[in-house]
């Protein structure tokens, strides 16, 4: 071991620089600030992780917290029995966002194949300057897996519902349809769009790195489906309706026409048809004709179904009894300087032959006992002038002119039906009064599950009696229509013919109707039927609109299983049939 | 002291060990309940489906015309129908 002897050159200690003596407030101001310096940083940490988190957990939390809307389906409308009229189920749309959207051109083609668009067509959207576009809607989830799986860049899918209607055109104007966007644009789906409309629900998850959902988070809003509507619409009977209606217009070639079913104890629609109609299903070519549901929206001068309304007005005030005579010779009335005419003369006539052989002069001579203040508030009452409040878009009220400036031969043509406008849904349920004891209920879309609404009391029950008496003989041999006759039942009801007003004036164009009830010994349907402008020969409501109801009100009652109450007799011959035809008029 | 100390130590490994196996059963049942869940969904979406398809196959034009084409059926003539009447008198 070796040991230094003697003084050490050079101590450590003796460091020249250590000698100098540095005043101490200088360490003790580094060690102060070092210090101060570290309570800033405990103090932001602290600030930030205690006080002020939010910011920051927000920040985490969106790193893995996602937000998902859970999309709600639209409500289904279904008939009276529960058989499905319009159903939404889900469907795929694709889309992209141009900018980063590249694709090689065999991914392009493969894409346009699968959703069956042009190449170029798809090449053009994806390089349009929009920041997101659409390249294909309602797409079947099966292609739209297929689009998934070719993970192209740029390119999405979203869920989204498409409606369909089974029953197809048979439906078309009650149901109406959606537009792409799950919007009602038509019809019930209109008419009942806040009711069948769902209502998206959310919730916010943790996902983790595969996407998959580890846990919910804060609160989750349940989705709400749309309410699903059960329409008092019965379809074995709206397919009667529009088959025998189709078959019709086609016979006679008219240019339209239009059907209403109504349930006489509860005002329910049961079926209401027109045509032309259009598939819901498939839109692409729809003209205004096709849409129009004309029952609802189209008005038309209903002529001689108009008397009966007259003829009871007549009764009620106690101006006329049902035996009364009438002197409707020689077939013409001038009032003024225009002439009302039979198309027949007849000579005297009893009011309820008036209705059954539907003479014009003898209505409008009724009419003139009668004021125009009375048969205006009785129009009105029978709900012509009134909107039907079906909730239906397009509804219209018809023309009744306000009674004060009627002039006497407008009075008497109203008697018989011109001068005035109704829509054929308003003419079905204003027949409601004879076919009930005089009330007229309100109209139901939807069915009724509870009692039927009471009716408002428009003539007295006697009343009602009489004419739905006049009304069974216009049905017989003798009256206008015989071919309105079903073996088996009782039926009443009146025939219209006519003619079309084009600008100001008449025009030889017609719209034949027929508007009646069945049983008549206690009536449970109307059908109202309209065929515009037959122009096969027959233009007479007895000849083109009677047999529809026939045909629409016979298979009715039998499906609906209504029993006969009248003794079974062999149908009538067409010889038998031929006289009344000459008879018929407008 | 120091027997206390690993004592609780070993009582926190154990406490966050049952932590984590927790955590993992509850995402694993979470799962199977999202799974089942969308299951649910899906058969909800095929019952509207076959909904539809009921409605399809089931409406009126296809129905008549299977009826006249293949099983020849036809409504009965009216000189052939028979009104039978409850027992105890007629129907109103």
């Amino acid at each position: 071991m070796m040991r230094f002897k003697g003084k050490v050159a050079h101590r450590f200690a003796e460091s020249p620089l250590l000698r100098l003596s540095l005043p101490p407030w200088r360490s003790r101001l580094l060690a102060l600030m070092t210090l101060g310096a570290f309570t800033v940083l405990i103090g932001r940490a602290f600030y930030l992780q205690v006080l002020n988190n939010d910011f920051l957990q927000e920040k985490g939390e969106s790193r893995y917290r996602r937000d998902i809307e859970i999309s709600a389906s639209r409500g289904r409308i279904a008939d009276r029995h529960g058989d499905v009229l319009a159903i939404s189920t889900p469907m795929k749309s694709v889309w992209a966002i141009p900018s980063a959207a590249s694709l090689t051109p065999e991914q392009t083609r493969q894409l346009a194949a699968l959703l069956e668009t042009d190449v170029r067509h798809l090449t053009a959207k994806l390089n349009s300057e929009r920041t997101f576009v659409f390249l294909g809607r309602q797409i079947p989830p099966p292609v739209a897996d297929q689009v998934a799986a070719l993970k192209l860049p740029g390119i999405g899918l979203d869920k989204e519902y498409r409606r369909f209607y089974p029953t197809g055109e048979m439906t078309a104007h009650m149901v109406g349809f959606t537009g792409v966007d799950d919007k009602g644009l038509e019809g019930v789906e209109l008419a009942f769009h806040s009711q069948l409309l769902g209502q998206p629900g959310s919730r916010s998850v943790i996902k983790d790195r595969r996407g998959q959902i580890v846990e919910d988070v804060g609160s989750t809003k349940p989705p709400q489906d749309g309410q699903d509507i059960r329409l008092a619409l019965d379809s074995k009977i709206q397919y009667l309706a529009y088959s025998h209606l189709k078959q019709a217009v086609a016979e006679n070639e008219a240019k339209a026409g239009g059907v209403v079913v109504l349930d006489v104890r509860t005002g329910e629609v049961i079926a209401l048809a027109n045509w032309p109609t259009y598939n819901p299903n498939n839109r692409e070519t729809l003209s205004g004709a096709q849409l129009r549901n004309r029952a609802v929206t189209d008005t038309f001068e209903p002529g001689s179904t108009l008397k009966p309304f007259t003829i009871a007005l007549g009764l009620e005030s106690g101006k006329v009894r049902p035996d009364t005579i009438i002197n409707c010779a020689p077939g013409r009335l001038t009032i003024g300087n225009a002439t009302i005419s039979d198309a027949h003369p007849h000579g005297a006539l009893s009011v309820a032959e008036v209705i059954q052989k539907s003479s014009n002069v003898g209505s409008a001579k009724i009419a003139a006992m009668l004021p125009a203040q009375k048969m205006w508030e009785m129009f009105n009452d029978v709900g012509f002038g009134q909107q039907p409040r079906l909730g239906f878009p397009g509804e219209v009220t018809g023309r009744v002119r306000p009674w004060k400036n009627w002039r006497p031969i407008e009075q008497a043509t109203m008697a018989y039906g011109h001068g005035i406008s109704v829509s054929l849904i308003q003419l079905a349920r204003a027949y409601s009064v004879f076919a009930r004891d005089g009330d007229l209920p309100p109209l139901s879309l939807t069915r009724l599950d509870s009692s039927a609404p009471a009716g408002q009391q428009v003539f007295s029950a006697k009343t009602a009696r009489s004419v739905r008496a006049m009304l069974e003989m216009a049905v017989q041999p003798g009256g206008t229509a015989p071919k309105a006759q079903i073996p088996g039942y009782r039926v009443a009801g009146k025939t219209g013919t006519a003619y079309k007003l084009e600008g100001r004036h008449y025009a030889k164009k017609y719209i034949s109707s027929f508007v009646g009830f069945a049983p008549a010994s206690d009536p449970r349907l109307i059908v109202a039927v309209m065929i515009d402008e037959p122009s096969a020969g027959k233009h007479y409501g007895g000849e083109v609109a009677a047999p529809v109801f026939a045909s629409i009100m016979s298979s009715s009652l039998r499906t609906l299983g209504i029993a006969p109450d009248a003794p079974l007799q062999v149908a009538q011959s067409p010889a038998a049939a031929k006289p009344p035809a000459a008879k018929a008029r407008l | 002291m120091v027997r206390l100390n690993v004592f609780l130590l070993l009582a926190v490994v154990a406490c966050s060990l049952g932590v984590v196996t927790s955590q993992h059963k509850a995402r694993k049942v979470f799962q199977a309940l999202e799974a089942e869940q969308e299951r649910a969904r899906q058969l909800e979406i095929e019952y509207g489906q076959l909904q539809l398809e009921l409605s399809t196959w089931g409406t009126a034009p296809r129905i008549e015309k299977i009826a006249r084409e293949r099983l020849k059926m036809s409504t009965p003539d009216t000189a052939r129908v028979v009104s039978a009447t409850p027992a105890g008198g007629p129907s109103r």
